[in-house]
């Protein structure tokens, strides 16, 4: 059963939605009792890193998570924000995060003569590292849906899933074991980001 | 590079959808929902929904319909009409609308797209630009779905869009609302050189030449009604999308990628 962490922060629903279209029942999680039952979570997250680290952090989940990811060892995904949450920290707040992933996050800081805007939004492709789990076997038509101003910087590459380019490339997508995270929002990807969902049920 | 964004259209009227002619109702469409169902199926880039009703006769987001509508949605939706606070606002974004798009409480209310940027971040926020040609020859904005002569200048409105914390601007020509004979190119240029943030364009999509040339004339993202419900001389309802490559073909060369 999957597990969907509610923290406040992030776009349940539509994550709910798409999984539902997979056959699975997702469980939302208000509380670290409810993720007792799952044999996988997902984090998601829209807004600033902050929000949702305090809010775990009150609600309590941190200890439930990090029982799960890393005592454990049962897969987790994070959307997003809820990705950025996974490193160390983020340029854009104060919040430690929960550090599972050697790395930080960091804001765009595309050269003015780009003309790129930040919020880096809309639709991009990914290239996509041989050993990437969750990407299933799309061709080069592939591509996801982006809303966000900070990425996740890896101190170790050799994590790196997928990678996408806006001004430079940066990290799409993580992958550390059962721990993995991406940077777009798979549940507003039309197939491409069922396909993805339906890889991490599948785990 | 981020993909050029191709954008659908539709205008729920009532309880159906209609096709509008310079903001007049003119043809009716069918059921919302599976209109959606089916653009949802043809992997459109993203999909704005207008409630033509709401401003115009003074009731507020009809909420349990679009969030039934967004359920469709297994891409970004953006949704119009009716706003004036931001509790409608917090509400629809939580319900997985990823966008709302303000238009008659912009003149009304500035301050909320201000608090509302803030609060949502200006992703979400898109302030809609209606513009109509005046008999002396000059634009001007229009509010509440066409019935109202602001008298503003569309492109120093648009600068005063931005400065509130708008994230887009989408800009829609009355006079060419589905004529199909393309879009207003002198003022999507005049529009989109004058902000940084994305410029989608509507208003006068008849053929997929009509998308590009909006792109080299600035706008960042296209959006069509016509183009995508109806089909042939007769205007038959039929909705149709072009499938992803062609529009890549379509774009290549054409414009920017932001």
């Amino acid at each position: 059963m999957i597990a969907i962490v509610d923290h406040g922060y992030a776009n349940i629903r539509s994550v709910d939605r798409m999984l539902r279209r997979l056959n699975q029942i997702p469980v939302v999680a208000e509380r670290p009792s409810d993720l007792k039952r799952a044999s996988k979570i997902i984090l998601p997250g829209i807004g600033a890193f902050d929000g949702p680290m305090r809010r775990l952090r009150e609600l309590g989940f941190i200890d439930a998570l990090h029982e799960h990811a890393i005592v454990r060892q049962r897969p987790i995904l994070g959307i997003c924000v809820g990705m950025q949450i996974m490193t160390r920290r983020s340029e854009e707040g104060e919040a430690a995060g929960l550090g599972w992933i050697e790395g930080e996050c960091r804001r765009f800081r595309p050269p003015a003569e780009a003309k790129l805007r930040v919020p880096h939004m809309g639709w991009n492709k990914v290239a996509i590292a041989p050993d990437a789990k969750l990407f299933a076997a799309f061709g080069k038509e592939a591509k996801y849906y982006f809303v966000h101003s900070y990425y996740v910087a890896l101190d170790d590459k050799s994590l790196n899933a997928a990678t996408c380019s806006y001004g430079a490339d940066f990290c799409a997508s993580f992958q550390k074991g059962n721990i993995f995270g991406v940077q777009f929002h798979p549940e507003k990807s039309h197939r491409f980001g069922l396909g993805l969902l339906k890889a991490f049920a599948e785990l | 590079m981020l993909l050029t964004r191709t954008i659908p259209v539709l205008l729920l009227h009532g309880h159906g959808l209609n096709k509008t002619r310079q903001f007049d109702y003119w043809k009716y469409l069918g059921d919302p929902v599976n209109a959606v169902r089916i653009f949802n199926e043809k992997e459109v880039d993203e999909l704005i929904v207008l409630d033509i009703d709401a401003s115009r006769e003074g009731f507020g987001p009809r909420i349990k319909e679009i969030v039934e509508l967004a359920g469709e949605c297994f891409m970004p939706m953006c949704y119009g009409g009716g706003i004036t606070d931001l509790e409608q606002i917090k509400r629809l974004l939580s319900e997985g609308i990823e966008k709302v798009s303000l238009n008659t409480a912009v003149h009304t209310t500035p301050s909320l797209v201000e608090k509302a940027a803030r609060d949502f971040g200006s992703q979400s926020i898109v302030v809609s630009i209606d513009v109509r040609r005046n008999a002396d020859g000059r634009y001007s904005v229009f509010s509440n779905c066409g019935r109202k002569d602001r008298g503003i200048d569309p492109v120093a409105f648009a600068v005063q869009a931005k400065n509130l914390g708008a994230g887009e601007i989408m800009l829609y020509d009355i006079d060419r609302d589905g004529m199909k004979n393309g879009y207003n190119l002198e003022l999507i240029k005049a529009v989109s050189d004058a902000v940084d943030i994305p410029v989608i364009a509507c208003g006068g999509a008849g053929r997929l030449e009509h998308l590009s040339e909006a792109i080299s004339a600035g706008a960042h993202a296209v959006a069509a009604g016509s183009l995508f419900v109806l089909i042939g001389r007769l205007d038959a309802v039929l909705i149709s999308y072009p499938p992803q490559a062609e529009l890549e073909k379509l774009y290549a060369g054409s414009g920017v990628f932001a």
